[in-house]
């Protein structure tokens, strides 16, 4: 589908000066004097391969070119979810809890104002913060773990601001459970009540929005390394759009839903495992 | 609680009329036209002759947030039409008819839901190439199946009541059913879903744009704005505070509504 884009991709790479013939000739090494049935066709027999073919640009494959740039989009991404976690998770526990105090309204400023802004928009606030005015961080390059703490903040704060309501609104809801009543009436202290009984079933649908949040981070990576300036997955893909490097965006959405999928499925797993209610025998 | 959340809901009403009454008289708000240049008067600071501030060519960067209301508006608008339209459509569809219609039609939306939203806007916009209009019809089909699932799971509750029965028995065809009683019962849940989608869609229009992917220069857009002030952080700091800020209280607006909306149409809540 992709191959539809306007813009014959031999005579990128052949250069403007290049002859008929000489064009000709790439159009034939890569395959796009074939129909596009054809192209297709032996397309998806390599993707089982896991062989997503040559870069137009760079001329190596694809496959090297993802596995090279991936670890660094994926440490953002996973330092991002832990980050959303730690904030979210204590946060949201403690306004569901105390509801209406300070703390939950402190919970639904956070959250309402990290899902109003614009992830790229924070990194690029906290690169005026704490880069420019205060220099605390580089601007950019790469490299090093303090390369990646604003953005893996930019990306965490949004996901954070979701994983905190929705750990509000099921703590809430475990805790108006009948068993909560059973487990007071027994002459719990509250504490063993919010924290052994309510805690541990409230969690349950917290850890399957965070994998899934996971998945989306590796798509929010693509403009907040482009904000950073990160060589990672994303700028990789960003650059195969602006040349039209069409085995490369290929190969990049493959990849992404693969990982995707593959995340949530990991995440189904994990939650047959903690929940026994719904385990599948 | 109450009495906050309905000023922010005021506030948020108050807001978005506004935005939207600047988007429509934009030519006469602005107090300098969005595109022209003044190459003597780049980078200067907000003040009184610009209240903003100008930006790297020169720009006036109120009268280009105003204009700019335009593009993120219009985007809005015309990508969650389409996502509701396709989104009702396959969802009354997959839930009126046999069960492998049903399977098929929402495996077809599933799978558009199995790619993060950018990635799968990124690819679609570079397949229609770039521009504001490519951008609306790319969100409007990455998000019907937001509604397709919506319209589906309360159009399947909704076939089952007491009063669709009593109709049915009267002999009232599949159309005047859906009609009647189907769509005005499924009203208030997908307005709600509109409000937050319109706030999501904005972020994505931004998001594209700032890529270089969506509106293209010189139209102006916040996502554009954003994307030019990155290169002049420290030479020129509100080109990058007031269109994201823009940006920020456009969603923030939204979600309030989406939020308050489905407190009050929802009495179950």
């Amino acid at each position: 589908m992709i191959r539809v884009i306007p813009g014959d991709p031999a005579l990128t790479v052949a250069g403007v000066d290049a002859s008929e013939s000489d064009i000709a000739a790439i159009r034939a090494k890569l395959g796009t004097d074939k129909p596009l049935a054809a192209q297709y066709g032996q397309w998806l027999l390599d993707v089982f391969r896991f062989d997503f073919g040559h870069s137009l640009t760079s001329g190596r494959p694809v496959t090297q070119l993802i596995l090279e740039r991936f670890p660094l989009t994926l440490s953002l991404a996973v330092l991002g979810i832990i980050l959303s976690v730690l904030i979210a998770i204590p946060l949201g526990v403690i306004s569901a809890v105390q509801r209406w105090s300070f703390w939950d309204y402190l919970g639904m400023l956070f959250s309402q104002a990290g899902m109003a802004i614009p992830s790229f928009w924070l990194g690029i606030l906290l690169l005026l913060l704490l880069s420019i005015k205060y220099r605390v961080f580089p601007l950019f390059g790469s490299g090093s773990f303090s390369h990646l703490v604003l953005p893996s903040v930019s990306l965490g704060i949004a996901r954070a601001a979701v994983l905190l309501r929705l750990t509000r609104a099921s703590m809430i809801e475990e805790l108006s459970r009948e068993y909560i009543i059973t487990a007071r009436a027994k002459g719990l202290t509250e504490r063993m009540v919010n924290y052994k009984h309510a805690l541990k079933n409230a969690l349950l649908p917290v850890i399957t929005i965070a994998g899934i949040q996971l998945g989306y981070m590796l798509g929010g990576a693509i403009i907040i390394e482009q904000v950073f300036s990160l060589p990672g997955l994303g700028r990789l893909f960003l650059f195969a759009v602006y040349q039209r490097d069409f085995p490369l965006i290929q190969g990049g959405v493959v990849f992404v839903a693969f990982v995707f999928s593959f995340i949530n499925f990991s995440v189904d797993l994990l939650y047959s495992l903690l929940n026994p209610r719904i385990r599948i025998t | 609680m109450k009495r906050s959340s309905s000023t922010l809901f005021y506030l948020s009403i108050f807001f978005l009329v506004a935005l939207g009454a600047a988007a429509v008289a934009a030519p006469v708000i602005a107090p300098y036209h969005p595109t022209v240049q003044n190459l003597d008067d780049r980078f200067s600071p907000p003040s009184r002759t610009h209240l903003l501030g100008t930006d790297n060519l020169g720009r006036d960067i109120f009268s280009r947030i105003i204009f700019g209301s335009r593009s993120a508006l219009i985007v809005g608008i015309v990508a969650v039409t389409i996502a509701v339209i396709i989104g009702s459509v396959v969802g009354l569809i997959a839930a009126l008819s046999r069960e492998i219609t049903d399977n098929i039609l929402m495996l077809l939306m599933d799978s558009l839901l199995s790619f993060p939203t950018i990635l799968l806007a990124i690819t679609v916009v570079s397949f229609f190439g770039y521009g504001l209009f490519q951008v609306m019809i790319a969100i409007g089909i990455i998000f019907s199946p937001i509604f397709a699932r919506l319209v589906r799971a309360e159009a399947l509750v909704i076939k089952t009541e007491g009063f669709v029965e009593a109709s049915r028995s009267l002999g009232s065809s599949t159309f005047k059913i859906v009609y009647k009683h189907i769509i005005p019962n499924l009203l208030g849940k997908v307005i709600v879903q509109c409000s937050i989608t319109f706030a999501l869609t904005i972020v994505i229009e931004a998001s594209l744009s700032y890529l270089g992917l969506g509106t293209q220069p010189p139209t102006p857009s916040w996502g554009l704005m954003l994307k030019d002030a990155r290169n002049y952080l420290a030479l020129a700091p509100w080109m990058a505070i007031y269109p994201g800020l823009a940006l920020a209280l456009t969603v923030f607006s939204f979600n309030i509504l989406g939020d308050v909306l489905s407190e009050r149409l929802n009495p179950r809540l």
